[in-house]
């Protein structure tokens, strides 16, 4: 049985641009912004960065593919820099291997970091992606929308959900994060929006409303990591370390065999378990303070309260709509930085965003959206669909 | 006793309909004078339907419990083929999974090539499956678009007991142009109608009757049903009557279908012999740059239990509201379909002809290890417990399976021709399943748990280099 990373990687510096239609900078700019903040955060200089990840996934409308455009914006000159995808769970990707060079000892100090400029598309929603040569031949050109939308009648037919009680379910899950970017600086969309508006958008994948999608947006986000003796040794006293980081990816059998009836995603469960046990962590409702996790649509994050064991299956309609994720209701708060639905989705980046909202409020750095006293929050990340996809479960915590 | 004949038919008509009164309402600013003609509603094929699938549905419907083992050869015509060089017909037999040393043939070029390939089949005497499938295309504006409308028919050919037998026949090539079409223009060109009528049906079609009746051995009186298509009202009444045959005529199929180019001689006759007796005689008249006359006595073979047949495929429509829709699936109007629309759909030939096996005639794999049926087939069984390599894979057609929709959505964000795209989880009772497009969905929508129908449709279009994608999709089951 491998012994995991957990506590062997500190993260010693975060970063995060402004996400949002981002009209004013590239994607050099925006890695730029992030970047310099990690730095200045972790107290380091560029030299003593000794590898570098970048995510990014939308290679046609960003800075095409391999290392080099992130290795010539930050002018990481001379050391190995390595580029990752993994749809969206790409920015986690990038942390998950800067931390595993740490863990290894392979190199002291790396930096992940992952951006996406998905306003160059001169459309809403994202580019569609290509599916290989094979797979055109077959599969229906479905928006991502579409993909998720289906776990709505998948819940339904489980858990006997009126189609109107789930629409109300997922629509508070949507007006809880909209609350919460209000208070996010940085933050995509930052008004409240009203049940009644989001109950009565425009369709666009039933029964997904405007409103039950996240943000098309750029940004970047950044983390220097480095082993926890040498944060000490660079004057570094509250620590965040990595206590997980799993990833589980679809082999065919959801979307290819027969039992799985497309109310939840087994790829979040399987992660999710073995980043429990990799951090030891037994219930997951009392010891996490706060997680955030990939609310591409509404539906998703409903479904994902189950699937991270946060609530009881066929309980999370009942736990939203008791207010239990929103900021202050007593629970665990979910999306207190407004989630990929307010905060923003530039893929890349999200799931680096994502650890940087819960390293900031860790360290009782978030301002106005600062929750009490958290010690340990989690990161999830989907990428693809929930019958094909990636997730990615990220344990961070005080040591 | 064993004959050599039809011995079984197969129809499709698009689902889709509209009322003649709409397209007609549509064009009263600049001719008035449609309104009066509008009666009934036509059928018109979706945007991803073509000559190639209307003839695949066509001839599942009438292969139906046969040996397609047992086919010689394939003849498809169409006045409307998606290829001028590729043979259409190739594309219908492997989406049929026809054996491999069928013979195969495309027939154009006239209204008359269904009624010539039925001719022709019958003339070799090997065992055949003749299909016709056309969706002429009428201006806008013009009665033509009114008139017209799409569907196939399809017919094996064979020596079997109670076959429907070729009496005679007689046939005269005249080159009388009542219209033309050049090759790559998009609409006919007419003349006259009193003219075709007086000097095209009048003169070439009677003496061509009695021929077929000589070659025949038997009298005008013999004959019990008279089918002959003719956009021109009247037109096969005067016919019968100048030759002298007093028999009824075949329905024309007017209302819910329209007429169907060179596949209408064929619809009609499908139709007609849902309805006959064994015994009955009927007269067959294909017209186009002459005439072929057909002679042909029904045998025992009307419409059997479970296939769809003419009167099905009418009986299965699906009321439509909108003339602008039929006129963008007929590339009549380019609408604006926003910048989604501009992804290439380029195939890769190379790729296409390697999964050929498994993605043309929609062929699971089920693992001789564990018994798990799967779509795609890919390098190793997909089942976690198993693993298994994918060599000896038994072939599991799916097109005729059983399936139920598991989840489903309608996608408005996605570009697609006729929004929303609807898309969900298939789930066959074989234990196969795949995320599927799911067309001919009501203004009611479905629910999971629905039965499903498999039919072959144009997945992608490819504009600019105009190939067509094809792949299977579902449909509600039909009631």
């Amino acid at each position: 049985m491998a012994r995991g990373i957990k506590d062997k990687v500190a993260i010693i510096g975060m970063g995060c641009s402004k996400f949002g239609e981002r009209w004013d900078a590239g994607t050099p700019l925006l890695m730029r912004e992030a970047f310099d903040e990690a730095l200045h955060d972790a107290g380091v200089e560029r030299g003593m960065i000794e590898a570098a990840w970048f995510g990014s996934c939308f290679d046609a409308v960003n800075v095409g593919n391999s290392a080099i455009p992130a290795s010539t914006a930050l002018r990481l000159d001379g050391i190995p820099v390595t580029r990752v995808e993994n749809m969206c769970a790409t920015g986690t990707e990038a942390l998950r291997a800067a931390a595993y060079a740490v863990a290894s000892g392979a190199v002291d100090i790396a930096l992940a970091i992952g951006a996406e400029k998905l306003k160059d598309t001169g459309y809403g929603g994202l580019p569609q992606p290509y599916k290989g040569t094979f797979n055109d031949m077959w599969l229906p050109i479905n928006s991502a929308p579409a993909g998720f939308a289906q776990l709505a009648d998948g819940y339904r037919a489980r858990h006997g959900i009126a189609r109107d009680d789930l629409k109300q379910a997922i629509a508070h899950v949507s007006w809880k994060s909209h609350q919460n970017g209000v208070l996010s600086p940085k933050a995509h969309l930052r008004k409240p929006v009203s049940m009644e508006t989001i109950l009565n958008a425009p369709m666009i994948a039933d029964p997904l409303g405007l409103y039950d999608c996240c943000g098309v947006s750029d940004g970047a986000a950044a983390a220097i990591v480095t082993t926890p003796e040498i944060a000490r040794s660079l004057g570094k006293t509250d620590l965040v370390t990595i206590k997980a980081i799993q990833l589980s990816i679809s082999s065919g059998v959801e979307s290819t065999m027969s039992g799985w009836d497309g109310s939840y995603v087994p790829n979040t469960r399987n992660a999710a378990r073995r980043a429990y046990a990799e951090a030891g962590i037994d219930d997951p409702r009392a010891q996490l303070d706060l997680v955030e996790v990939h609310d591409c649509f509404s539906i998703t994050e409903l479904v994902t309260m189950e699937d991270l064991g946060l609530s009881a299956d066929g309980e999370a309609v009942r736990d939203v709509l008791d207010g239990f994720y929103d900021r202050e209701g007593g629970g665990v708060p979910c999306q207190v930085d407004g989630g990929l639905k307010c905060f923003g989705h530039p893929i890349g980046a999200s799931g680096l965003r994502m650890a940087y909202e819960v390293y900031t409020q860790l360290l009782g750095r978030a301002g106005a959206r600062q929750l009490a006293t958290p010690s340990m929050g989690l990161t999830h990340n989907l990428g693809g669909v929930p019958y094909q996809g990636i997730a990615a479960v990220s344990i961070l915590g005080l040591s | 006793m064993s004959d050599f004949g039809i011995l079984s038919t197969g129809a499709y008509i698009p689902r889709l309909r509209i009322d003649r009164a709409i397209i007609a309402a549509a064009h009263r600013w600049m001719a008035p004078g449609l309104v009066g003609a509008a009666k009934g509603s036509r059928a018109f094929r979706s945007w991803d339907e073509d000559a190639i699938t209307m003839a695949v549905e066509a001839a599942r419907d009438c292969l139906r419990g046969t040996n397609r083992e047992l086919l010689g050869a394939l003849h498809v015509a169409s006045t409307n083929f998606p290829y001028a060089d590729l043979q259409n017909s190739a594309v219908v037999a492997d989406a049929l999974r026809l054996p491999r040393d069928v013979r195969s043939a495309d027939l154009s070029g006239s209204q008359r090539c269904g009624t010539s390939a039925l001719l022709q089949a019958f003339r070799v005497g090997e065992p055949a499956l003749v299909v016709a499938s056309d969706a002429p295309v009428g201006k806008p504006g013009s009665a033509r678009e009114l008139g017209y409308g799409a569907g196939a028919a399809a017919f094996a050919i064979g020596e079997g007991a109670s076959a429907t037998r070729l009496l005679g026949s007689a046939s005269r090539t005249v080159g009388f142009v009542d219209h033309f079409r050049a090759a790559g223009e998009r609409y006919d060109y007419f003349w006259e109608e009193r003219w075709v009528r007086d000097e095209g049906y009048l003169k070439i079609v009677p003496e061509a009757i009695a021929a077929a009746l000589a070659d025949a051995g038997l009298q005008a009186a013999d004959i019990g049903v008279f089918v002959m298509p003719s956009l021109l009202k009247g037109a096969a009444a005067a016919v019968a009557r100048a030759a002298g045959v007093s028999a009824a005529l075949a329905s024309d199929l007017d209302d819910g279908c329209g007429y169907a180019g060179a596949a209408h001689a064929p619809l009609m006759l499908a139709h007609a012999l849902e309805r006959a007796s064994p015994g009955d005689r009927l007269m067959l008249v294909g017209f186009g740059q002459g005439v072929d006359v057909l002679v042909l006595e029904a045998g025992a073979n009307a419409r059997p239990a479970g296939q769809r047949g003419v009167s099905g495929a009418l009986a299965n429509g699906l009321a439509t509201d909108s003339y602008l829709r039929m006129l963008s699936f007929y590339d009549g109007i380019n609408v604006e379909w926003g910048m989604r629309s501009e992804r290439s759909s380029k195939t890769a030939l190379s790729e296409q002809h390697r999964s050929a096996a498994q993605n043309a005639g929609f062929v699971a794999g089920s693992c001789p290890a564990c018994g798990t049926v799967q779509f795609p087939r890919l390098e190793y069984c997909v089942n976690p417990e198993c693993g298994a390599p994918a060599d000896g894979f038994e072939d599991v057609p799916l097109a005729d399976a059983p399936a139920r929709l598991l989840t489903h959505t309608s996608d408005w964000l996605s570009y697609h021709p006729a929004p929303p795209l609807h898309v969900g989880f298939v789930q066959f009772d074989n234990g196969a399943r795949l995320i599927m497009e799911v067309v001919d969905v009501g203004p009611e929508g479905i629910e999971p748990g629905v039965p499903l129908d498999m039919v072959l449709r144009i997945k992608e279009r490819d504009r600019p280099r105009g190939y067509n994608r094809y792949f299977w999709k579902s449909a509600p089951a039909a009631a």
